[in-house]
């Protein structure tokens, strides 16, 4: 019962995340998406300028974005330096281009990583079941009882902080929620009849775990994986906000926010804005992206 | 019920046994070690003697499966062991500043339950109505919004505009109210928005969610006033998922704390877990991080206990 009861608190969390099939048309077809969704296609054009921006760097950037020139501390935004300069007199616009670079790299492969690491283990979960099921639920409540943050801590701080290692302490934070929601998907669709038919002919548990019972998780999967771009950007923004993160010079936009205000008596205004503005553009496009893709891949939850 | 709790509390210990052994192995993987860290530049001109002496001392010369003993030993006695850089132990620190930090995160969880409940019940119950629009922006921007960011815009305004710096240094509520406010409501005040939102946004849709059930209808067409059909029938049933949600929020919060502490920069025991971090104080997080982690679990058990009370339906067996 009280397993029951678990499940059933679970998935009222998650039943946004959980949707059965994936409807082919609303997502190849662009010009209805955006017609349809007018915010998440907007949220779509940003986060793509943004990604474009952050790939061109060294080519859109005006400036090095570790060029230190000690007469042009603190500038405000002018027409030589959009906005402005910091407190080693670097351009705050090129570092903004290549601390998006870092941030988007990161948030966009630990997403991948945790999610579908946690995809793939919940689908095997849900098949093999039994002790292996039971065991791989107590591990990861393991992991679920460490504040997000505080894990990501614990382990860039364990592993050393590189893009990689941040990668993958923030992956590890995303991969209990890919295995719960994903698990609990594969679960209900092991269950439909055509599983069964499959059986019946005599198909392998491998094949109808990769044939049948996969391509049912992809859409939950995607919308999964997009509602926790956002939060991946944040606590990722965090870490370089605490100065556990990618340590300077290389810029994050985490990292910028946090030397702006560190040690100093009054900030330079320009540091604390702009970097915020970048990171909460961002989120908010990938919330608002996130929302829209949800809504196409299953439009009872329209609105909700 | 009796044996649900003592059940789920026997569950709670492998949980934190395996949250204190991921810490203890993440920080003995450390490439920094606290020695050198401790001396910063100099450290290079310590002898290896030396260097070894304050090693035993700090019980780093021990073999792992011993140290971890020792950790052990050190809850057992519940003073949580000695801190690599100060002279207290780590209750000591938890005892001077954790009452900050379980100030910061009852408000910030009581504000996000005062904002965001009633925002999530308006809004749905005038959907598609302009303010339901206002505060379906006003959620996903908070949703949106890094904490930290929204108090260093804070403080940058408050310095620029009335040059106002909160106070600095441990102030407790029973020794002076008025500056203990002025020290935490900052903090508070952004984590509770932040957490606000999401409850604003899980209410919102469970209730419209709810709201089209049977039984709502049934309710209405014996002719039972809106107003109860909402707080009796509706609501009751929205509860639920916000309760599971607060538990979970309840991790983003803690994890909050240490954010906008630092941002704040408030002495509670969310700076001290990033100075210790900075520091590589081991014994200072191991412990802050296994107390975070306890809180936590513990949190979401009485959470889970709840349910019966909010769910008569719901038998432990």
């Amino acid at each position: 019962m009280a397993a029951d009861r678990e499940t059933a608190s679970i998935s009222a969390l998650h039943r946004s995340f959980q949707i059965s099939a994936l409807p082919r048309r609303s997502v190849v077809n662009t010009f209805g998406f955006a017609k349809r969704f007018p915010l998440g296609f907007v949220s779509a054009v940003i986060l793509a300028t943004v990604v474009i921006m952050a790939i061109l760097a060294p080519a859109v950037a005006p400036e090095d974005p570790n060029e230190v020139v000690l007469s042009e501390r603190k500038l405000d935004p002018t027409g030589s330096h959009l906005l402005g300069t910091d407190y080693q007199g670097r351009d705050i616009f090129s570092r903004l281009i290549y601390g998006g670079r870092v941030s988007l790299e990161i948030a966009v492969l630990a997403v991948l990583l945790g999610t579908t690491l946690g995809a793939v283990w919940g689908v095997a979960s849900a098949f093999i079941g039994g002790r292996f099921d039971i065991i791989s639920q107590r591990f990861l409540e393991v992991f679920m009882a460490f504040p997000a943050l505080i894990l990501a801590m614990v382990l860039v701080v364990g592993i050393g902080a590189g893009v990689w290692t941040v990668t993958i302490a923030i992956a590890v934070t995303r991969l209990p929620f890919g295995v719960r929601v994903i698990r609990a998907v594969a679960i209900s669709v092991k269950e439909m009849t055509y599983v069964e038919s499959a059986r019946a002919i005599g198909a392998s548990d491998l094949r109808i775990m990769i044939h049948h019972v996969g391509p049912q998780c992809v859409a939950s999967y995607i919308v999964l994986a997009t509602a926790h771009l956002g939060v991946v950007i944040v606590i990722e923004a965090s870490l370089g906000f605490l100065g556990v993160g990618i340590a300077p010079p290389t810029a994050t936009w985490g990292n910028m926010l946090g030397g702006a205000v560190a040690n100093v008596l009054i900030p330079h205004w320009p540091l604390v804005v702009f970097p915020g503005v970048a990171i909460t553009l961002v989120v908010l496009a990938f919330n608002f992206l996130g929302d829209a893709i949800r809504d196409a891949l299953d439009p009872k939850l329209r609105g909700r | 019920m009796k044996g649900y709790i003592a059940r789920r509390l026997l569950y709670a210990i492998p949980t934190l046994i395996g949250v204190s052994i991921i810490i203890f192995i993440a920080l003995r993987v450390i490439p920094g070690d606290p020695v050198s860290i401790m001396f910063g530049t100099q450290a290079v001109n310590i002898r290896p003697e030396d260097r070894a002496k304050i090693e035993a001392e700090l019980g780093l010369s021990d073999p792992l499966i011993v140290q971890y003993g020792n950790w052990l030993k050190d809850i057992g006695t519940g003073k949580l062991g000695n801190s690599f850089r100060r002279a207290d132990t780590v209750l000591d620190l938890i005892k001077a500043r954790g009452p900050l930090t379980v100030e910061i995160a009852v408000i910030s969880m009581l504000l996000s339950w005062l904002i965001g409940l009633p925002v999530g019940v308006i809004s749905a119950l005038k959907q598609n109505s302009l303010i339901d629009y206002c505060s379906r922006v006003f959620t996903i921007f908070f949703l949106s919004i890094p904490s930290f960011w929204l108090a260093s815009l804070i403080i940058l305004g408050m310095l620029l505009q009335w040059g106002y710096g909160p106070p600095i240094g441990i102030i407790n509520l029973w020794e002076d109210p008025i500056r203990n406010i002025q020290l935490i409501w900052g903090p508070s005040v952004v984590l509770g928005l932040a957490v606000s939102a999401y409850i604003a946004r899980m209410t919102r849709s469970t209730l419209l969610e709810v709201i089209h059930e049977d039984y709502i209808r049934t309710a209405r067409a014996k002719g039972l006033r809106e107003r109860l059909v909402i707080v009796r029938h509706a609501l009751r049933n929205t509860l639920l998922p916000i309760v599971t949600l607060s538990g979970v929020l309840f991790g983003f919060l803690l994890g909050g704390t240490v954010v906008v502490e630092q941002a704040f920069n408030v002495p509670g025991l969310g700076k001290a877990m990033i100075e210790a971090f900075i520091e590589l104080d081991y014994m200072v997080i191991q412990n802050l991080v296994l107390l975070y982690g306890a809180a936590f679990v513990a949190i979401n058990l009485l959470i889970d206990i709840s349910y019966a009370w909010l769910d008569p339906r719901i038998r432990y067996g």
